[in-house]
């Protein structure tokens, strides 16, 4: 049984079909990336996952159950978290409150022993703060620890919304581009990363990834997507050299003979 | 510039952060209890009322510092407060032990109740609505009259615990301790919410609506919660009031008062529990010194008395626009800067607080 499995699946906005027809499993332990020309479907087919958007066809399945029943905030508990592609952290929150809003699905306490902060409250709040001081350590975030996200670099932001998605401990871990907009070097660090969350921690990973290098560096399997549709899956190899791929990267055949010949 | 050396994980849960803290927050505190041996009978009827104004706004900080929802409708609520807790000492015969904090939990009930519709709203929207509530309070109380004394309001009995009866004119100073206990409490409640987990997903709620989504908030649900403890904690401002006011009617909980409590808010500094008692403060305090002023400028002028109608909502507009312009943070912004000025002389940058923005955001796109 896979771990993620999609049946079939369609959304449309209106008129415009963004997603259409796609099929695929993740299984568990391996990285599974996404790729495809910008307006292709795959932040949709995030958004179909966590559940902001209910697809008119198909199934999604996760560890063999639906869950197109569940709510948005539901799916966390499931064991699926997630990164946004346009940084969404709490702008007003120390990067030590963002991870900790990671363990919500954890808690056990509600607003009225919260009030009363319970003897019990406080002995969760210790756990909730070991497990992401793991991820802290994990990341190398020490040095951010106190900080407000509103004062924060880019690339900064970029690692602390991956460790607030590692708090939740998920089992499967959706990473809209994580390499958007970093540097090189910390691209590098990215692709560490993300072998580590796969041998070290187990958990599997289905990103979104714009850059190639990263994307065959890390996944095991590929899928490229064009206009919602799914055109070439296998190895990162096999996939980059598809004709289908690059014609929707660089054009079909003819139009670049035309340019030639114009 | 302190560095704290934090041993365990419990430096970070405690309500202060350091000894030199402890102390500071012990002595306001000391002095809070000795107030009534250092200022006469008037000035701590005066210190009641702030208290009382600091309890209703911290119900509306949490909801709108805090949560990030604007309310227009705050009176309404502390209406609810007043005249359930008045009712339940009258027509139950309840204590006011017991009716205190069942008027809170009534207008908690309510702001459940109201959040049900309109926490779907988001910004001006929401504000709107909460508006229409304000609105729709006076109205109601005004209606209701078996149960509210309609226009002619409702007396409000002295409080009375175990026999020993508070009177705001009798024993002004009994009843200023028993309000500062009361303080105590609802800020020791609020310190709570901020360090627990559901302080950090108000912050989410406030922060990205989304993104608390993916992180395992019900959003919709908090936002209630969000609302009903508001309103819980303003209810008892609401209630206290009641009593402070001895006699009140639908005009006492008018709209201004839902402005003037968001005024007293974003006065003090929105977000924070010392930004509801520095606008208190000035609430409270603005009014006597104007008129100070005005009879020593009639003085010298040789003018006798004059009333200048309106000169107070003037200031009070004017001093808002120039918050929101100048300093958005508030007064306990301005405090903050200015204490990081000396802690860290003489490497202060002006920008160090330039990076912050207002909660209050409208919708916002993903």
């Amino acid at each position: 049984m896979s771990l993620l499995e999609l049946k079939n699946v369609t959304l449309r906005f209106g008129g415009l079909v963004a997603v259409n027809d796609v099929s695929f499993n993740v299984e568990e332990g391996e990285v599974f990336a996404l790729v495809g020309p910008n307006g292709a479907g795959k932040s949709t087919i995030f958004n179909m996952i966590s559940r902001f958007y209910k697809p008119a066809e198909g199934e999604i399945l996760f560890v063999g159950k639906t869950i197109l029943e569940r709510e948005p905030h539901d799916i966390p508990r499931l064991g699926i978290a997630r990164t946004f592609q346009n940084i969404e952290l709490f702008e007003q929150a120390s990067v030590l409150q963002n991870l900790l809003v990671g363990r919500h699905s954890h808690r056990r306490s509600n607003f009225l022993t919260d009030m009363l902060f319970t003897p019990g409250v406080r002995e969760q709040e210790r756990v909730h703060r070991e497990a992401v001081e793991h991820v802290i350590d994990f990341l190398d975030l020490q040095p951010y620890r106190e900080k407000l996200i509103a004062g924060l670099p880019y690339g900064v932001r970029k690692v602390v919304e991956m460790g607030r998605a590692l708090a939740i401990q998920p089992k499967l871990l959706l990473l809209d581009e994580p390499a958007s907009g970093l540097s090189v070097e910390e691209t590098q660090d990215v692709a560490f990363w993300i072998e580590d969350i796969k041998k070290v921690m187990g958990v599997t990973v289905l990103m979104v990834e714009h850059d190639m290098h990263l994307v065959s560096a890390v996944s095991d399997r590929v899928m490229a997507l064009a206009d919602g549709r799914m055109i070439a899956i296998g190895s990162p190899q096999e996939v980059q050299s598809d004709p289908a791929v690059i014609e929707a990267y660089l054009g079909a055949d003819d139009t670049t003979d035309e340019g030639e010949a114009a | 510039m302190r560095i704290v050396f934090k041993t365990s994980y419990d430096a970070d849960i405690r309500l202060f952060k350091h000894g030199a803290q402890a102390f500071w927050y012990g002595l306001l505190f000391v002095i809070a209890i000795a107030l009534p041996f250092l200022i006469n009978e008037f000035l701590i009827g005066e210190a009641t009322l702030v208290l009382i104004w600091a309890i209703c706004g911290m119900g509306l900080m949490l909801l709108v510092g805090q949560t990030g929802q604007a309310s227009l409708g705050h009176a309404a609520f502390m209406a609810v407060g007043a005249y359930s807790n008045v009712l339940y000492q009258e027509h139950f015969s309840l204590p006011f032990i017991v009716s205190f904090p069942l008027s809170g939990l009534t207008a908690g009930v309510a702001g459940a109740l109201v959040a049900l519709p309109t926490t779907k709203l988001h910004g001006i929207y929401l504000a709107i609505a909460t508006l229409a509530i304000s609105v729709l309070a006076e109205d109601l109380i005004v209606i209701m009259e078996p149960l509210t004394g309609g226009v002619g309001g409702l007396f409000a009995p002295d409080i009375e615990i175990f026999g020993f009866t508070f009177n705001r004119y009798g024993n002004p100073i009994e009843l200023y301790w028993l309000v500062l206990f009361i303080t105590f409490i609802v800020i020791y409640l609020y310190r709570n919410i901020l360090r627990a987990p559901i302080g950090r997903a108000f912050a989410a709620v406030r922060d990205s609506e989304v993104s608390a989504k993916a992180m395992g908030i019900n959003v919709a649900r908090t936002k209630m919660v969000a609302f009903a403890i508001s309103c819980f904690i303003t209810g008892l401002g609401g209630a206290l009031m009641g009593h402070f006011a001895t006699v009140f009617t639908h005009e006492t909980f008018n709209l201004i008062m839902s402005i003037t409590l968001l005024l007293i808010i974003v006065i003090g500094g929105l977000g924070t529990i010392h930004g509801a008692f520095f606008g208190a403060i000035v609430f409270v305090l603005l009014p006597l010194i104007i008129s100070i002023g005005r009879d020593a400028f009639a003085n010298m002028a040789g003018l006798g008395s004059i009333s200048i109608p309106g000169l107070e909502s003037g200031v009070f507009g004017i001093l808002l626009i120039g918050f929101i312009l100048f300093e958005p943070m508030g007064i306990y912004g301005r405090w903050l800067k200015i204490r990081t000025y000396f802690e860290l002389f003489p490497f202060y940058r002006k920008d160090m607080f330039k990076r912050q923005k207002s909660y209050l955001k409208t919708e916002r796109t993903q």
